[in-house]
């Protein structure tokens, strides 16, 4: 199995706050990892450092070979690689849907004009947006903007992905569209590290459940042995909460 | 008197002056618009610039942006405009022999470092105004700090600054008739010439209001325009 992402030793601050104390984690190729927890304890903030939206404070982060914690390293090219799906959406809201896909194959000269048309019709299609191509961001609901927005980020052919709680802002009618997407993902073999609070997709489609809290992975392992058989008392309580 | 002849009087007084100084007006309505248009599109060029070095990671860049909205927002205009005609003319003149800004130029440097350090700070509020998700997105693609500037925040920001731009213009208009005292020719130079000639104080002034109104009523009838192609949202 081929190594995607592999942290070694990230330690997090912000000011005085340590967010993140120490993570290891190593993500296969094709593996779909899902990182549940309470509020607070550094998930989002990890899912973060992985494309370098939140600069580390010490530990190195591997993505695809490139050493990404490495100020030498062109930070923009790595990027292209991971595709990123946000809580908040954060389409363009001055383009279509197909031109916020299109816009940064066709600007970071990976597509022609007409290739990126091509490929933007295609994903919209494949997310069940066809005939929203030309339908501006404020003219679609919620579950629509998400399935644009992950979309945009397949344009540019990751070959990892990050979702951040990406059915937290959605009306609760919404949160099934998104996931069946995000399910026909990771059926067809694409590297995901999924920060959620949605357990039923993370015992159906995760490979890996990890639980952190307070900076640290709790436990890690195969879901129904997480959600069935929980060996810290930390992901108990947890557990107990939210099922 | 009575009310009617008072009223009679009145329109005499308007009349006379359309009458006597339109050809004036028309004179001093195009160094009006010259110098509006100049100090706009520089004050454009100018507050872009400023409020890009107030966004830099250089702080002697941010400290220059800064000292500059702070003196010109700090003084009145009228004085910027003597120290500029008179002061630094004076300046110059000590190793230019004979140097003298005319009173046009002296005006649109003014003019433009006025509307400059306003527009810099309304743009500067546009920018603020995109949610930093926007920022994110974008760099999550993989595009450079620059493009991202380009395609996804600015064209939100402009529409967002637009109306504070349009009022920013119409300040800027408006103070041109401050330059009148440094001895620009523009519409209230020539009103107050053709008062002092014939002492029709009331038909001069109310005439000369009608011009400026005509001119910012066709400025605000473009910026309508303008704004409804920008606004790709119509919820906000």
């Amino acid at each position: 199995m081929i190594e995607k992402i592999k942290v070694t030793d990230l330690y997090k601050s912000f000011h005085k706050l340590e967010v993140l104390k120490g993570i290891n984690l190593l993500v296969r190729e094709g593996e779909v990892v899902c990182i549940i927890g309470p509020s607070g304890g550094g998930k989002s903030t990890f899912l973060r450092c992985l494309n370098q939206l939140e600069t580390v404070t010490s530990g190195t982060i591997v993505v695809d070979d490139f050493v990404l914690t490495d100020k030498k390293v062109d930070i923009n090219k790595v990027r292209e690689n991971i595709g990123m799906v946000f809580q908040s959406f954060n389409l363009f809201p001055h383009l279509t849907a197909k031109e916020n896909i299109m816009m940064a194959p066709v600007d970071l000269r990976k597509m022609t004009k007409a290739d990126a048309e091509k490929k933007a019709i295609e994903l919209l299609t494949r997310v069940g947006l066809a005939e929203k191509a030309d339908s501006y961001p404020h003219q679609l609901s919620g579950g629509q903007q998400q399935r644009v927005a992950i979309a945009r980020a397949l344009a540019m052919q990751p070959d990892v992905m990050l979702f951040d709680e990406p059915t937290s802002a959605l009306d609760p009618e919404m949160v099934g569209e998104v996931l069946q997407v995000m399910k026909e993902l990771a059926a067809e073999g694409m590297t995901m590290v999924v920060v959620t609070h949605e357990m039923g997709f993370a015992r159906d489609v995760a490979d890996r459940v990890i639980l952190m809290a307070d900076g640290m992975i709790v436990e890690e392992g195969d879901p129904d042995e997480l959600f069935g058989n929980p060996k810290e008392a930390r992901t108990q309580d947890f557990l107990r909460a939210v099922l | 008197m009575d009310f009617l002849e008072f009223l009679k009087m009145v329109a005499e007084d308007i009349v006379r002056a359309a009458q006597d100084a339109t050809p004036l007006l028309l004179q001093g309505l195009q160094l009006t618009i010259w110098v509006s248009v100049c100090a706009i599109i520089i004050g454009i060029v100018i507050g872009l610039l400023t409020c890009l070095l107030r966004l830099s990671r250089f702080s002697v860049l941010r400290g220059l942006a800064s000292a500059y909205i702070w003196v010109i927002r700090g003084t009145p205009m009228i004085v910027q405009a003597f120290f500029i005609h008179f002061g630094l003319s004076q300046l110059i003149k000590v190793f230019v022999p004979g140097f003298n800004f005319t009173a046009l130029e002296s005006s649109i440097i003014t003019a433009s470092l006025n509307a400059g350090a306003y527009l810099a700070e309304i743009f500067r509020g546009g920018i603020s105004a995109v949610p930093r998700g926007q920022m994110e997105a974008a760099r999550s693609l993989g595009l450079g700090y620059g493009k991202t500037m380009r395609k996804v925040i600015l064209p939100q920001a402009v529409k967002i600054a637009i109306p504070s731009m349009v009022n920013q213009f119409i300040i800027t208009i408006k103070d041109t008739s401050i330059l009148s005292v440094i001895g620009l020719a523009d519409m209230t130079n020539k009103t107050k010439a053709y008062v002092g000639a014939t002492y029709n104080n009331f038909g001069g002034w109310f005439y000369v209001g009608f011009f400026y109104l005509a001119l910012i009523s066709v400025l605000m009838i473009i910026s309508k325009k303008v704004e409804a192609k920008f606004s790709y949202d119509r919820k906000n």
